[in-house]
């Protein structure tokens, strides 16, 4: 069954445009569930959500935020690092059907891109966004964030916000493979950072693999796949987007997802 | 092993490529928040600070029950993500609810800048702008009754009030112009929204495009609590200051030396 072989793909989509309808339904008929957008919301018109690198920049530019910031940023926070991981990118954020797309349309043209970035750079575009902050005096990096503009567009109306969202597309396409969710965005980094230590993963059973390689093909974050066909455990990885595409793929049931026990992995990996 | 000369070389490599990246970052950031015309909800801090502090959630934009707020979109100078209104399009009908204000979680928007101590917040404490009049197309001005954005004006009769004056050049005819008083205007727009000429002849301007001001040492003699400020400058130490003055003038120190 095919529908079922891309369980996870129709999952995710499933869970991006839900959360979208439901800020848009929130904005346009009034919906009480989900009000705002991914930057700040406000679920069930009670419990405050905030995008932490947002809440970082303004405390970084020097402003006192709100209350509800910080309880909302720090919901976040401990959500996606302690349970999620980098789970925001691959499940939430709607840049990333922009960048499948992209991907999907990279390989079926068979286009080779010629442009290498170092996949840290987005590293650097976060400390960068710290550091501009305080300087600029205001939050560096929400001022011109593509991710930002993406979903405001949806759920407020488009506005002009679409030609950075489509030359994010293009180069995607033909400039670097991923180019913006894997090597740039601070956001993706931000989450790779705490998503490090989260409890959710994906489990790789090395006994099961045939080193078929079909994991490798799909994953957009190959490097987090060092310990395929080597060795039993986790993709520790936080940038590992917990997409699933590789479980998938994979028909030797070698990979699957499962809750990792911190103090147990660690004994494990060194055995 | 890196000598000395590869950790230089790798350091400037990373200070150029983030100076690179830093500026045209920092370039397109400050033309991303460039908004110099735009009208803010009720309770904005002002400017700087509402840039900072603003995170561009929208929340103020969904809660608005006229659909009067918008957000900036690239290019149309309103900041980036950050909610704006045009009053010739939908005006702000200040509800006395202020959801918009109230529902703001960063702080952008707070209720203590729409409230004046001991009260609670009060909507028509709201500086969202000053409404301006261009005479020369206002056609009350020009003598035709019209008193649409004072009928409009949601503090009829204070923030909007007609002053008549007699025609000079009939002498039997008036007109009733419609004056501004930019203490009460709180820069709705429902007058600009109202105006019936073409393009509106009152329209709203952000308060620091739309108003002077005056260095301290001009004392309206006539106001009371204006003329209170000469005591609080000078106070008795003023008085002293005099008589030392006169002292100086009348010694005769300069002869005696």
């Amino acid at each position: 069954m095919k529908l079922l072989k891309n369980k996870y793909l129709i999952l995710r989509r499933f869970v991006q445009i839900s959360i979208l309808l439901l800020f848009f339904g929130g904005n346009y008929w009034g919906w009480q569930i989900l009000i705002g957008n991914f930057s700040t919301a406000l679920l069930f018109d009670s419990v405050p959500l905030s995008d932490p690198y947002a809440v970082l920049q303004i405390l970084a530019s020097g402003f006192i935020v709100g209350v509800d910031l910080l309880i909302g940023g720090l919901i976040v926070f401990v959500v996606y690092g302690l349970l999620a991981g980098r789970m925001f990118c691959a499940w939430v954020c709607p840049m990333n059907i922009v960048a499948d797309f992209a991907i999907w349309l990279n390989q079926r043209l068979k286009i080779t891109t010629n442009l290498k970035l170092n996949r840290k750079t987005r590293y650097g575009v976060l400390v960068l966004g710290l550091v501009l902050s305080p300087i600029l005096g205001f939050a560096a990096f929400e001022a011109i964030s593509p991710v930002a503009m993406l979903h405001r567009s949806i759920i407020f109306g488009v506005g002009a916000s679409w030609q950075v969202i489509l030359a994010i597309f293009f180069f995607d396409i033909a400039v670097t493979k991923y180019g913006w969710c894997g090597h740039l965005c601070p956001l993706g980094a931000f989450y790779s950072t705490i998503g490090r230590f989260s409890i959710i993963k994906v489990n790789h059973n090395a006994d099961n693999c045939t080193n078929c390689m079909k994991c490798f093909k799909v994953c957009h974050e190959v490097q987090v796949l060092d310990i395929i066909g080597k060795h039993n455990g986790f993709i520790n990885s936080g940038e590992c987007t917990n997409c699933a595409r590789c479980i998938e793929v994979c028909e030797d049931d070698a990979l699957t997802f499962s809750i990792r026990n911190l103090f147990v992995n660690n004994t494990k990996k060194q055995g | 092993m890196t000598s000395r000369r590869e950790a230089i070389v790798k350091l400037f490599k990373t200070v150029t490529l983030a100076g690179s990246g830093g500026l045209l970052w920092a370039n397109a950031a400050k033309g991303a928040i460039s908004a110099p015309f735009a009208l803010r909800p009720p309770g904005a801090l002002h400017t700087d600070d509402f840039i900072k502090a603003c995170i561009k959630c929208g929340q103020c934009v969904s809660v608005c029950p006229y659909d009067t707020l918008k957000l900036g979109t690239p290019g149309d100078d309103k900041a980036i993500g950050t909610p704006f209104f045009i009053p010739r399009e939908i005006p702000c009908y200040m509800c006395t609810d202020y959801p918009c204000t109230e529902i703001c979680p960063s702080g952008a928007l707070d209720l203590k800048e729409i409230t004046e101590t001991p009260e609670k917040p009060n909507i028509n404490n709201a500086q969202m702008g000053l409404a301006v009049i261009h005479k020369e197309t206002c056609i009350a001005f020009w003598g035709i009754q019209c008193d649409a954005c004072y009928r409009a004006c949601p503090l009829m009769g204070t923030a909007i009030t007609l002053k008549m004056e007699k025609s000079e050049v009939t002498g039997k005819h008036a007109s009733l112009k419609p004056i501004v008083n930019s203490d009460i205007c709180t820069g709705c727009g429902m007058c600009e929204h109202a105006c019936i000429v073409d393009k509106a002849a009152i329209f709203i301007l952000p308060r620091d495009k739309a108003t002077g001001e005056v260095s301290n040492h001009y004392i309206k003699g006539w106001d009371k609590s204006d003329e209170e400020r000469i005591k609080n400058q000078f106070g008795s130490e003023g008085e002293e200051n005099t008589k030392s003055t006169l002292d100086y003038l009348n010694e005769d120190k300069e002869f005696s030396d």
